[in-house]
């Protein structure tokens, strides 16, 4: 174990060079780039074996690692917004195919209006696509998540695609001091990978990506489904496996302050950070304030996320996009489904928030919490911080 | 160069029963090129005819490995694979050469897949991409590609009273793949089969980017008897509208000089997707045809720098 100064870019560029895919391929872009950049330095300078492919578009560059995974490599991309909305075609038959890609994926706001800094947008909007997403709250998250979603995604109860994300610049490009493994214990955690079938197996040759009409469309949908149903008993043995380790503990949420709390918030990624100083500041003051972070989105750890929500009297869910809806934004709308069934449910507001990467600051979540002491006086929908 | 009988025991890379229609060009292109081989073959598809015809689940025609992943990324996809197979020859996970090729029709190729096709070939990528052009979106009912030839009839570029078909002419994707600067780039028509077949054995023995733009007749699309396919694929390349040539490391060079050049009609006249052009009214189109045809054909030959021969 070594600690050493990264930025989550950095960080998850080190996570890549230890698990030595492969096959990378990548395009560059803000902020996401540096992922890419590092990446292939490692790749000039011989620190990894990968095969890299320095792609024209991020639609080619899921494309090729579609055929590099269907060929059986361990395969990795990374990429940031506009880069995922142009993979987005390519998403659902990546995890169609029943293939273990692993995504660097940078949270940045969607054109338009065009923007380069963080908000939730484009990973939301590809939340449908049969892809385990992994929020990560700092750089050290960004590093762990890496290593696990390798095993977790390859697991072959699962074999389906995970994209682990950061938040754009704010962790992406901020240093941090991280504790990083051993390059042989990476080897050893990750294993081998699995290979059940590859259209390199000349001897035994199989048809992958056939047309598939109405009599099987369905059932090999449904499979994604069951399979997806299989990913969190998976993360949590991963998880122990990897608290062995490191000494570091994950689940499918984390819970800060929460078991006794009146006043929660529930939010992902980097926000989570500055919300645990307000909850610590409020609990000084003898506020009984806390938080529940949802690390993995999909699959939706609804039942957990029910039982921990059903006792507290008041919620604010934190969504660093919109819908559109005009109902709330996607975290909100799954915890509100999530609670239908339990017969104490909580007050529950939503705020949407942070939008093209405007700043949340400590005084705009104690605004959510003093809000929430009154809840029932405010629309049940929020615009933090935007000038109406 | 393997005979026709040696190719014979070779194993045949699509069985039959596939869906394609009667009379279908691609299934021979398909069989011509996997069988010029003598590694073994690995596959990638474009969404398209061939997709489409060959692969409904829980059925397959490949005898040999075989991908599909979308419409516009055969290159792409090609380029994976190809990178994981150089990844596990260096690991010694695979020993012997295997040859990666990716099919697309002409949509897949001149339109919405030609970003794809062109970064992995300027990235160098040991594949062959083979383009089998029918010259329009077959697949979904003859919508127009890059590849329609003017004034030829689709669904989406229709001859109407006032318009007579496509209005701009196809074009040139195989001088656009030679303006790439590839080790072997070939235009080739399932009509010249023995031709075809040497193209093949000639890009799977040159290591690198290659590709190959094969002309397809689709009797349905060109709307012509089934039996006339080789016939109409031959009359292409008689009549100049689709000659045949290979560009080795930047050495452009013809495959075959007709003889006697045939006018375009004698080729127009067989298909019904230019029946409007034999209506009276029309004989000045059919006329600057034939100039575009003639001019093309003089820039080809000097391209060239020679006569060429007969294959």
């Amino acid at each position: 174990m070594q600690i050493v100064a990264k930025t989550g870019n950095e960080a998850m560029a080190e996570a890549m060079r230890q698990i030595n895919p492969d096959v990378v391929a990548a395009y560059p872009i803000t902020p996401a780039t540096e992922v890419v950049m590092i990446f292939a330095q490692y790749v000039a300078d011989g620190l990894v074996d990968t095969e890299y492919i320095p792609v024209e578009s991020e639609h080619s560059a899921m494309s090729a690692c579609v055929g590099a995974s269907a060929a059986g490599g361990r395969v990795m991309t990374g990429t940031s917004s506009q880069g995922l909305a142009l993979m987005y075609e390519i998403l659902p038959i990546a995890s169609a195919l029943r293939l273990p890609i692993i995504m660097a994926e940078v949270n940045r706001a969607l054109s338009g209006p065009i923007n380069i800094h963080c908000d939730h947008s484009d990973t939301m909007a590809a939340r449908d696509f049969g892809w385990i997403q992994i929020f990560s709250e700092n750089a050290q998250e960004a590093y762990d998540n890496m290593l696990q979603a390798v095993r977790i995604a390859e697991n072959t109860k699962v074999n389906l695609p995970a994209m682990v994300t950061t938040d754009g610049f704010i962790i992406s490009h901020c240093m941090e001091n991280i504790k990083i493994l051993e390059d042989q214990e990476v080897k050893d955690f990750i294993g081998e990978k699995k290979v059940p079938v590859s259209v390199l197996d000349t001897d035994h040759p199989v048809t992958i990506g056939a047309l598939d009409l109405q009599d099987y469309y369905f059932e090999h949908k449904r499979q994604i489904v069951d399979a997806m149903g299989k990913v969190a008993p998976v993360i949590l043995e991963v998880a122990e496996e990897f608290a062995k380790k490191t000494g570091r503990k994950y689940g499918l949420i984390e819970e800060y302050k929460l078991a006794d709390a009146e006043f929660a918030i529930v939010a992902l990624g980097s926000t989570c950070g500055t919300a645990k100083v307000v909850i610590d500041e409020l609990r000084a003051k003898g506020i009984k304030a806390g938080m529940l972070k949802i690390r993995v989105f999909r699959p939706f750890p609804a039942e957990i996320i029910a039982e921990k929500l059903s006792p507290i009297s008041a919620i604010a869910v934190m969504d660093r996009s919109d819908s559109y809806n005009t109902q709330g934004g996607p975290v909100f709308t799954e915890i509100r489904s999530a609670l239908y069934d339990k017969g104490k449910k909580p007050k529950i507001v939503n705020y949407i928030y942070g939008l093209g990467g405007r700043d949340i600051m400590q005084e705009d979540l104690l605004s959510v919490f003093n809000d929430l002491k009154n809840v029932g006086n405010q629309p049940q929908i929020n615009y933090l911080g935007v000038r109406e | 160069m393997a005979t026709l009988k040696e190719l014979s025991y070779r194993k045949d890379p699509l069985t039959g029963g596939h869906r394609a229609c009667a009379g279908c060009g691609f299934p021979q292109i398909v069989r011509a090129i996997l069988m010029a081989s003598k590694d073994p073959v690995v596959v990638t598809c474009a969404t398209g005819c061939l997709e489409v015809t060959s692969t409904i689940f829980p059925y397959s025609a490949w005898t040999v490995p075989f991908l599909h992943n979308a419409f516009e990324n055969a290159a792409a996809t090609a380029s994976g694979m190809e990178a994981a197979l150089t990844a596990f020859k260096k690991k010694g996970k695979i020993k012997g050469n295997v040859n990666v090729v990716a099919f697309g029709g002409d949509g897949g190729t001149y339109d919405i897949g030609l970003q794809a096709l062109s970064g992995a070939m300027e990235r160098g990528h040991n594949i062959l991409y083979v383009c089998y052009n029918n010259e329009a979106y077959m697949n979904t009912g003859v919508q127009r590609s890059g590849a329609t030839p003017r004034a030829a009839n689709t669904t989406t570029e229709p001859a109407g009273k006032v318009k007579s078909g496509k209005m701009r002419p196809r074009k040139d994707l195989t001088g656009i793949m030679a303006a790439h600067n590839l080790p072997y780039v070939a235009q080739a028509s399932v009509g010249y089969y023995m031709d075809l077949i040497r193209k093949a054995e000639k890009a799977f023995a040159t290591p690198g980017p290659k590709f190959m733009n094969v002309l397809q007749p689709c009797r349905l699309g060109w709307a012509y008897k089934p039996e006339l396919t080789f016939e109409i694929a031959r009359l292409a390349v008689q009549t100049c509208t689709w000659p045949i040539y290979e560009v080795e490391n930047g050495k452009w060079k013809l495959s075959m000089k007709p003889k006697d050049k045939k006018p375009i009609t004698e080729f127009l006249k067989l298909q019904d997707r230019f029946r409007h052009l034999f209506r009276p009214g029309n004989e000045k189109l059919l006329e600057d045809l034939q100039a575009e045809t003639d001019k093309n054909w003089e820039t080809l030959l000097e391209r060239c720098g020679a006569q060429g021969g007969m294959v």
